[in-house]
C-alpha cells in the first residue's frame, strides 16, 4: 500500500489512461449495437493519443486524433449507420473464424511476450535521451532525410490507392445516378 | 499548507486558470449577443427593427431566449438511444469551446516579474490541435442524428457529415499553404512572425477565400446551411430535439462562428497585431514605466484582435442575410471540383515563390497566370448539351 502512494504522479496518469484504454476496447468487442462500438473505439483512439503525449510524442497524439478518430471513425459511423445491421450475426458457429481467431491471437501473444522480455533488458538512457525526439521538427527532418526514399514510395502507394478508389466509385456509361 | 500557497503564487498554474476561465466567460459571452447581433444584422438588411422588446435596444433578448429554452419541455422519443441523444448536444458544445485553447489573444502580461502569455495553451502543434479538434466537431451532429432515430434526422446528419468531411480537405489544405510560409505549427509563432503590417492576407489571398468558404461549411451557416432544411429534411439533425438540447446544438455553431473568426484572426490578420504597436509601445513604456507600459500594450492588443473578431462574426451574418443558399449537389461539386484542385494549385505557386526567394511578388504573379490559364481553358472546354449544371 505504501508502495503505491509513493509513487510519481505520472505512474497514476498512465494507470487511469490505461484503464481508460482498456476499458474502450472491451467495450468496442463486448457492446450488442454496432454504433456504441464504434463510439467505444473511438475512446480508445484518444486514450492511446493521450498515451502518445505522455510519451512526449505531440504530433503523433494530433495526427492520430485527426486521421483515426477524425476521419476513418467517421467513415466507419457513416457506413453502419447507413446499414442499419439489426440481425444476429452466426458467425461465432463457423469454424474457420474461430480457428483464424485463435491462431492470430497467438501471434499477438508470442509479439507480446518477446517485446516484454527485450524491454526488460535494454534500459534508456534517462540523461543523454533528447527531449526533443517525437516533437515535429525532429520527425520532419528523419522523414525526409533518413527515410526520404521510403517516405516518397508511401505517398506514391497512396495515390494509387486513391486513384483506385475513384476508378471503383465512378459511374459507368448506362449505370442510374441513384 | 503555506508552501502549497507559495506555489500555486509562484508557478503558472493560478494566471492560466484564470486566462481559462476569462477566456471560456468571454467566448460565452460572445457567442449569446451573438444571436441578439445576428437578429439587428438581419433586420438592418431587411430593413426592420429586429428585437426591441427585452430591455434597451433588445439587450436583454439572449437571457430572455436563453430562459424560455431551459424552462420548455425537455422531450426524449421513446425509441432513441436515451444516452447517445444525451451525449451528441453536448459532444457538439465540447468541441466547440476547445478550439480557442491554442488562440493566442494577446502578447503577454508582466505580472511579479513573470511573463504570462494571454491564451490558454501554448503547444508547438497549434495548428493540428485545431484541426483535430475541427475534425471532431462532426461527432456531435452524427450522434445526435443517429441516436434520435428518425430518418431526417439521420438524412440531416448524414448530410452534415459528409459536408463537413468534403470541406476539411481543402481546408486543411489552405493552411498547409501558410504553414510552408511560417515554417511553424505554433499560432503563436504564426502570429508574431506577421508582426509589422506583414499578414498573410497579403501573401495568401486564394488561401483566405478558401479557407473562408470551408470556415462557412463547417460551421453549417448559409450560404451552406444544407443540414437544416425545412422541405427536404424538417429540422435536419436535431428535429428531435427540444429545450436546452436543440439549445446547445444552435449555441455550438455561434461558439463555432467566434472559434472561426479568432483562428482566422490569428492565421491571416495577425491576431493582435496592428499597424503601428511597436510606436504606441515604446510611448507607453517611456510614460508609464516598462511593466506597466508593457501590459497597457498588451490591453490594446487585445482590443485589436477582439475588433478583427468581432469583424469575422459580422462577417459571417452579412453573408447569411446576403448570399442565397446551395443547392446540394452544387455543395459538393464546389468542394470537391472546385476549392481541393484550386487548394493544390495555390500550394504549388506558393513553393514555387518561396524557393524563387521573392514572395510576395512570386506568389501574385503565380495566382495571375493560374487565372488566366483556368479562363483560357474554362474557354476551350467543350460545351455539354443538356447539362444540369455547369460547376
Amino acid at each position: 500500500m505504501q508502495n503505491i502512494l509513493n509513487l510519481p504522479p505520472i505512474w497514476y496518469t498512465f494507470a487511469i489512461i490505461s484503464v481508460l484504454t482498456l476499458f474502450g476496447a472491451l467495450g468496442t468487442i463486448m457492446s450488442k449495437n454496432p454504433v456504441h462500438s464504434v463510439i467505444y473505439l473511438i475512446v480508445t483512439f484518444f486514450s492511446i493519443s493521450a498515451h502518445y503525449i505522455l510519451l512526449n510524442a505531440q504530433f503523433l497524439a494530433a495526427v492520430n486524433i485527426i486521421v483515426y478518430a477524425g476521419a476513418i471513425m467517421v467513415l466507419f459511423l457513416f457506413v453502419i449507420m447507413f446499414l442499419n445491421m439489426k440481425e444476429e450475426a452466426d458467425e461465432m458457429k463457423n469454424n474457420k473464424l474461430v480457428t483464424a481467431a485463435i491462431v492470430t491471437a497467438l501471434l499477438l501473444g508470442g509479439i507480446l511476450i518477446i517485446f516484454l522480455r527485450r524491454a526488460g533488458k535494454e534500459k534508456v538512457d534517462t540523461l543523454g535521451f533528447n527531449s526533443q525526439t517525437g516533437m515535429v521538427e525532429i520527425l520532419g527532418q528523419s522523414l525526409y532525410g533518413e527515410y526520404l526514399l521510403p517516405f516518397e514510395l508511401i505517398s506514391v502507394l497512396f495515390l494509387v490507392a486513391m486513384a483506385g478508389a475513384v476508378m471503383l466509385a465512378k459511374r459507368e456509361q448506362g449505370e442510374r445516378h441513384f | 499548507m503555506g508552501s502549497f500557497v507559495q506555489w500555486l503564487i509562484e508557478s503558472m498554474f493560478l494566471w492560466k486558470a484564470l486566462i481559462i476561465i476569462v477566456i471560456f466567460a468571454i467566448t460565452l459571452a460572445i457567442a449569446a449577443y451573438s444571436t441578439w447581433g445576428e437578429r439587428k444584422v438581419a433586420a438592418y438588411i431587411q430593413d426592420r427593427r429586429g428585437p426591441n422588446r427585452a430591455g434597451w435596444g433588445g439587450l436583454l433578448q439572449p437571457l430572455a431566449d436563453a430562459g424560455k429554452m431551459f424552462f420548455k419541455e425537455d422531450f426524449i422519443p421513446a425509441q432513441a438511444d436515451k444516452w447517445l441523444f444525451i451525449l451528441g448536444p453536448c459532444l457538439s458544445m465540447f468541441t466547440a469551446l476547445m478550439s480557442s485553447a491554442v488562440v493566442p489573444f494577446g502578447s503577454s502580461f508582466i505580472i511579479g516579474g513573470k511573463e504570462v502569455f494571454v491564451q490558454a495553451i501554448e503547444i508547438n502543434i497549434g495548428i493540428l490541435y485545431v484541426f483535430g479538434v475541427v475534425s471532431l466537431g462532426v461527432y456531435g451532429v452524427m450522434i445526435g442524428g443517429w441516436a434520435s432515430n428518425n430518418k431526417f434526422s439521420l438524412l440531416g446528419a448524414i448530410r452534415a457529415a459528409s459536408q463537413n468531411i468534403s470541406y476539411e480537405l481543402a481546408m486543411g489544405m489552405s493552411i498547409i499553404a501558410i504553414l510552408m510560409m511560417s515554417g511553424t505549427l505554433s499560432v503563436r509563432e504564426i502570429v508574431l512572425q506577421q508582426h509589422g503590417g506583414n499578414w498573410n492576407i497579403f501573401y495568401q489571398p486564394l488561401g483566405f477565400l478558401i479557407f473562408t468558404i470551408c470556415a462557412f461549411a463547417e460551421c453549417n451557416r448559409t450560404p451552406f446551411d444544407l443540414p437544416e432544411c425545412e422541405t427536404e429534411l424538417v429540422g435536419g439533425y436535431h428535429t428531435e430535439y427540444s429545450s436546452m438540447k436543440l439549445g446547445f446544438y444552435l449555441f455550438a455553431e455561434y461558439i463555432n462562428m467566434f472559434a472561426s473568426s479568432a483562428v482566422t484572426a490569428c492565421l491571416f490578420f495577425g491576431g493582435y497585431n496592428y499597424p503601428g504597436m511597436d510606436f504606441v509601445e515604446r510611448q507607453l513604456i517611456s510614460g508609464l514605466g516598462a511593466n506597466a507600459g508593457h501590459n497597457v500594450a498588451t490591453l490594446i492588443g487585445i482590443g485589436s484582435m477582439f475588433t478583427k473578431i468581432l469583424f469575422g462574426i459580422f462577417f459571417f451574418m452579412w453573408v447569411r442575410w446576403t448570399v442565397p443558399r446551395f443547392r446540394y449537389d452544387q455543395l459538393m461539386n464546389l468542394g470537391w471540383k472546385g476549392l481541393i484542385p484550386l487548394a493544390v494549385g495555390n500550394l504549388i505557386i506558393t513553393a514555387i515563390a518561396i524557393l524563387s526567394g521573392y514572395k510576395l511578388v512570386g506568389i501574385w504573379v503565380g495566382l495571375a497566370l493560374m487565372v488566366v490559364l483556368i479562363s483560357i481553358v474554362w474557354s476551350l472546354r467543350p460545351k455539354k448539351k443538356n447539362a444540369i449544371m455547369g460547376a
